[in-house]
């Protein structure tokens, strides 16, 4: 299972870093969705994918018994997507108040912040 | 124990949850902030006092024993830095009752600073990796906001580039500390400490370079410091002075502590002299372009992250001890020059320089206050600067390292020339106008709000200058601490360990 997981990784994060290459907000951020799956895919992994039981206690006993997945890469994934679809909400939303306060999406003519001197670009206003 | 541990936790996320949902929410939630801020000062007071009695302390969440539970533990330079950022809070929050108008008040603005605060509280005192990665985040979406508030367009610009490094650091961050767990089966740092030492690994050795790569990305060191300058002027200064005080330094926190504790041994760490000696480098040339106050010191900011890198890259205690005194300073020095140069814009009308002038004759308590600040700034001594430049230049030396002295000895005269540049130009000359009343005054409501924490932060960095034994020496324990891990370990996994 893991080789098939770890190329879905790959893969993933490949595509994430091509999309967040191109000169445009929208698919800069839906690469970045695509390279945080990625991520998450990894910790998962990492923690190994086996298929024991659930690591539930029986009631009575004290401790598990015999093999049982661990739970806790799923925990810490769990928490990792939570706060990446926090992050990947605000990223859309700065996309979206990028073009419509600076007029474009595209990164290389966001001059506002840093104008160059002598340029034709958008920053002349700020 | 583990209240004195906790409070300086709690104490700010309560004040933002009271901000947000509290009957004086929006404008007037600039007093819950004070308030917080003021028991957040205190909680840390208590903590550093703990922690100078008692040496390590550390408390585990929920009862759950290390390191099964999650555990927060403060050694002496997670204290230093706990009071450090505690204390600029306050400072910072004062200035903002009238640096942060209605309209970004509405938008919360105060409940997110106090969320900063806690973040950064938080990933000064967990022992747990996983933890910090949760607290550097809480941090980062408290940022976001700060950093946006208001929507001018420069802000939007800046936000975007700010944004999109900070969360592909933020990436990395996560896949090292999923691969860390998967080769040890840990994320309790006292426990990694142990396991790591007594079975390193190739894997283990690539995930803690990746891990260095997030760090430095959030710490501001070459070649990953761009979305620094990019964003930082364009905020309200406000903002500006606590990311300085708080965001790039907690990112140089983690890399003390987990490449002390956990990779003493990283590849990484191979490299990191050069790093240091490039980011003093080049930040300080970045500098040199500039005439607008904001990009100036924002620029110095990533330069002197080069002199905290140094301290570790050298590694004796002598040079710990004096990148942490640095840090200190710089937090305190640097956060009062961006509030100054908020005063500056208030006073002439422009952050620009070529645009302003004529503060030494309309406002001389500023321009002496400036002056005091730039000097330490600039390690002139005695003031504050002077002392931890003195102890890396030192460490330098009995390193033979010859290039490290040079940059820092170097680096320093260039950053007196930035600071002269801003002396020349803001306050010698006369207004760009010509005008003979183009310097206004403080509004009357606006002054001691604005001048009480410029006032208050000059004053600190003279002490410290003037009077350096207690932080040298509580560095100097902090950097034992550092370099023998053992009585962390111990206050964390007890008997255990």
């Amino acid at each position: 299972m893991e080789p098939v997981l770890a190329l879905t990784v790959g893969v993933l994060a490949a595509c994430g870093v091509w999309l967040m290459l191109a000169r445009h907000l929208l698919r800069f951020v839906l690469g970045l969705t695509l390279l945080g799956a990625a991520a998450n895919l990894s910790v998962f992994t990492a923690g190994r994918v086996t298929a024991d039981a659930a690591p539930l206690i029986p009631e009575g006993a004290i401790a598990l018994e015999g093999a049982a997945a661990n739970p806790l890469p799923q925990a810490l994934v769990l928490t990792a997507i939570v706060i990446g679809f926090g992050l990947s909400a605000f990223a859309l939303a700065l996309a979206l108040a990028a073009q419509k306060r600076l007029g474009g999406v595209d990164p290389e003519t966001m001059r506002v912040a840093e104008p160059v001197k002598g340029s034709s670009g958008r920053g002349d206003a700020a | 124990m583990s209240w004195s541990l906790f409070l300086p936790l709690m104490i700010p996320f309560a004040a933002a949850a009271l901000a947000v949902l509290g009957p004086r929410a929006g404008f007037e939630a600039r007093w819950i902030s004070v308030g917080g801020s003021a028991l957040h000062l205190a909680a840390a007071i208590n903590l550093a006092v703990v922690v100078a009695g008692e040496g390590v302390v550390a408390a585990q969440m929920g009862g759950w024993a290390a390191p099964v539970g999650v555990t927060l533990a403060a050694d002496a330079l997670a204290a230093i830095m706990v009071l450090a950022v505690a204390f600029m809070g306050l400072a910072v929050a004062v200035y903002a009752l009238a640096d942060i108008d209605r309209r970004r008040a509405s938008a919360h603005w105060h409940a997110l600073y106090q969320l900063l605060l806690a973040g950064a509280s938080g990933a000064f005192l967990t022992g747990d990796l996983f933890n910090l990665y949760v607290w550097f985040e809480v941090m980062l979406i408290a940022s976001f906001g700060l950093l946006v508030i208001g929507g001018d367009r420069a802000q939007i610009d800046g936000g975007v580039k700010y944004v999109a490094l900070n969360l592909v650091a933020t990436l990395c961050f996560l896949v090292a500390v999923g691969l860390i767990h998967g080769q040890t089966g840990t994320l309790n740092m006292a426990d990694l400490s142990v396991k790591i030492a007594e079975r390193p690994s190739a894997a283990l050795d690539a995930a803690s370079v990746l891990l260095f790569a997030a760090f430095a990305a959030k710490a501001g060191f070459f070649p990953l410091f761009f979305w620094l300058p990019a964003a930082y002027h364009t905020p309200p200064m406000a903002v500006t002075a606590i990311f300085a005080a708080v965001l790039t330094k907690a990112g140089v926190y983690a890399i003390f502590r987990v490449f002390t504790l956990i990779f003493p041994e990283s590849p990484a760490l191979d490299a990191l002299l050069w790093i240091a000696i490039a980011t003093m480098v080049t930040g300080v040339i970045g500098a040199g372009a500039h005439t607008d106050a904001r990009r100036i010191l924002s620029f110095h900011i990533v330069s002197q992250i080069g002199y905290m890198a140094l301290g570790l890259a050298l590694a004796t205690p002598l040079a710990i001890a004096g990148a942490i005194v640095y840090m200190v300073h710089n937090i305190v020095v640097k956060a009062n020059l961006i509030l100054i140069a908020g005063v500056q814009r208030r006073m002439t009308g422009a952050h620009d320089l070529v645009k302003a002038g004529g503060l030494y004759a309309a406002a001389p308590l500023l321009a002496f206050l400036f002056f005091v600040s730039a000097m330490a700034m600039a390690g002139v001594p005695p003031l504050s600067g002077f002392w931890g430049k003195l102890a890396l230049a030192q460490a330098s030396v009995s390193a033979e390292a010859w290039a490290a002295l040079a940059a820092t000895l170097g680096v320093g005269l260039f950053t007196l020339y930035s600071m002269t540049k801003i002396w020349l130009l803001g306050y010698l000359s006369p207004h760009a106008s010509g005008r003979a009343h183009a310097v206004k005054a403080l509004p009357r409501g606006a002054r001691l709000a604005l001048m009480g924490p410029v006032a208050a932060l000059a004053a600190t960095s003279a002490a410290l200058g003037l009077n350096p034994g207690p932080l040298l020496e509580a560095a100097g324990t902090a950097a034992a601490q550092l370099l023998d891990p053992t009585a962390y370990v111990a206050a964390v996994l007890g008997a255990h360990g």
